[in-house]
């Protein structure tokens, strides 16, 4: 009896212990936040928006850094989404089962592991210094995009696995070719799933800062970028260097930044969660 | 005509397959190349056993240990955090838990992995470390504890969704045997679910410390730029990524010596990396079929 009330006991005290774990993350991400808000909430305005960066923090703004991450994301979807969707359909749906998938398969996956660093270091030699595009947009741009390139193929291959056998079969049927069966019905059935993917992959995108540092994105851009040849700033490099600077005045607008680059990362995986619920409701 | 289109299309996305791989051999070649250089300018024998890594002062020294030690130092932390945590969250979740709870709270963790690391390092540097300081009389300002605390943070949805999903493969009838037998949830919990999921869970840990060890902006942040070979959490370090990070932001002449250290410690990181990735990827392998 003594044994069945112990072993009771310690069931109850691992569940509040499970409780306890399950909040921990979220209360330190909500106290956090709070943080930032205490910081940085007053001094978000139209002008720290639409200012330049400055030597005096009260001054300074984010405008440049802003229209580099808008600029920088802009760019990397135009590379990633082609790329990384062809190459999800080949695999999904063309490749036989030999040698060249695996190592397809093994590779990607590996690639998803490669901390984003290096992606930092091969965009330095490769793009910056051997095809001679400088640390600007369109350099950082490919960087990031081979970042996201693996998060894309295995999104987008998800979606792709999630339609229903018996829409290809039908699509065959009617004497539909391979490529008409994907581009009519399987892009469209998995349009949801795939959207989902890409946002999420976008947003990791946004917030990236070390692989744009190592190409040598600057924090101090005195103007927002014109064309894809012309160097930038982001916003999480504009946020580092302000964390970087002695004077509390920085501070204060590092945590500004961050509260607009949080809202940015939120509103993005909120859209990604919305969609990916109401797809998948699609195939139940 | 229509089979010449099929046959052109098929090509065009293959290619596009192909370019993965063109990543990985650019990534390869480029670390190596780079690191030939610079071995050609520095023993290897240097580089592992020498205790000091001072490449931009005058007196040159370029052991990576220090820096080896700064990256397992504050990763250790991480998953000392993480994986209890972790592992206790994806427990709970998938035996306790009741399902609307679980459907609300995992998006909810997977947003700790969506935060831009950048503001996590804000997070150790303005929040954590004064509040360590309290505690800790005499912890620099820099230091590898709060880094890693805040890396644990970080890393925590990566194993707690990964082992909930693998705890949750598990068929509900080794459940019903458990309870069958008399057992609590606690004792199904360990004695059967983990040892059952087991491989998901180590491939979600390996996973976690790979990701750990390529951390970059936290540890660039909060743990210092002064490598030093230590295992003492309260003293500023540096660690591989945050080397690379800091030579990156200076005025470093291509060419010159200081730009290959940046690649031989990138190699160095990569290598471990690698391996951590291609473990994880043959035991998930391995196991995939276990249950289905």
């Amino acid at each position: 009896m003594n044994n069945i009330r112990k072993n009771r006991l310690k069931d109850q005290a691992f569940k509040i212990w499970g409780i306890f774990c399950t909040l921990l993350g979220l209360v330190l991400l909500a106290v956090f936040i709070g943080n930032i808000l205490v910081d940085g909430i007053m001094r978000i305005d139209w002008e720290f928006v639409m200012n330049l960066p400055s030597r005096k923090p009260e001054k300074a703004g984010i405008y440049t850094a802003l229209m580099g991450s808008i600029w920088v994301l802009l760019l990397t979807t135009l590379i990633a989404l082609p790329v990384g969707i062809a190459a999800a359909i080949y695999l999904e749906e063309y490749s036989k089962k030999n040698r060249l998938s695996t190592i397809l398969e093994v590779n990607i996956s590996n690639l998803a592991g490669v901390p984003s660093i290096i992606y930092g270091l091969l965009g330095l030699e490769v793009f910056v210094r051997i095809l001679e595009m400088g640390a600007s947009v369109l350099a950082g741009s490919f960087t990031l995009a081979l970042l996201i390139l693996p998060i894309v193929i295995v999104s987008t291959r998800e979606a792709l696995k999630a339609v229903p056998k018996s829409i290809r079969d039908a699509s065959f049927a009617m004497g539909a070719s391979k490529w008409q069966t994907v581009y009519h019905q399987l892009l469209p059935a998995s349009f949801g799933g795939i959207l989902t993917g890409i946002i999420l992959a976008l947003s990791r995108a946004v917030g990236e800062t070390a692989p744009l540092i190592v190409i040598g994105a600057l924090a101090y851009v005195p103007f927002a970028p014109s064309s894809p040849m012309d160097e930038f700033s982001v916003l999480p490099i504009q946020i580092f260097n302000w964390i970087t600077r002695p004077q509390h005045g920085f501070v204060e607008n590092a945590a500004a930044a961050i509260i607009i680059l949080l809202l940015i990362t939120f509103v993005m995986n909120g859209i990604a969660v919305y969609f990916r619920n109401k797809w998948q409701k699609k195939f139940k | 005509m229509r089979k010449l289109k099929e046959l052109v299309i098929e090509r065009g996305l293959l290619l596009s397959a192909l370019i993965t791989i063109a990543v990985t051999v650019g990534i390869v070649l480029v670390l190596s190349i780079e690191a030939i250089n610079f071995f050609s300018e520095v023993s290897i024998i240097d580089f592992i056993t020498d205790p000091e890594w001072t490449p931009l002062f005058s007196d040159k020294h370029f052991g990576i240990l220090p820096l080896l030690s700064g990256t397992l130092l504050t990763s250790f932390i991480a998953i000392a955090f993480a994986v209890p945590v972790g592992l206790s969250i994806s427990i709970y979740l998938s035996e306790y838990a009741p399902k609307s709870f679980r459907r609300t709270i995992k998006p909810l963790l997977e947003l700790l992995a969506a935060v831009p690391t950048v503001v996590y390092g804000f997070f150790a540097l303005m929040v954590v470390t004064p509040f360590l300081q309290s505690f800790i009389p005499g912890m620099s300002s820099f230091n590898s504890l709060s880094a890693g605390l805040v890396m644990g943070i970080m890393i925590i949805p990566y194993i707690s969704s990964l082992s909930e999903d693998a705890l949750h493969a598990v068929p509900n009838s080794l459940r019903e045997a458990a309870y069958g037998m008399g057992s609590t949830r606690l004792q199904n919990s360990f004695k059967v679910m983990v040892p059952a999921a087991s491989s998901g869970i180590i491939v979600s840990i390996i996973l976690a410390i790979s990701r750990a060890i390529g951390e970059t902006m936290i540890v660039a942040i909060a743990a210092g730029q002064q490598p030093r070979l230590t295992f003492d959490p309260t003293v500023p370090v540096e660690t591989i990524t945050a080397y690379i990070v800091q030579v990156s932001l200076g005025d470093v002449q291509h060419d010159s010596l200081e730009y290959k250290t940046i690649f031989a410690a990138g190699i160095t990181l990569f290598v471990f990396t690698f391996l951590l990735n291609t473990i994880s990827y043959r035991i998930r392998k391995k196991f995939q079929e276990k249950y289905e």
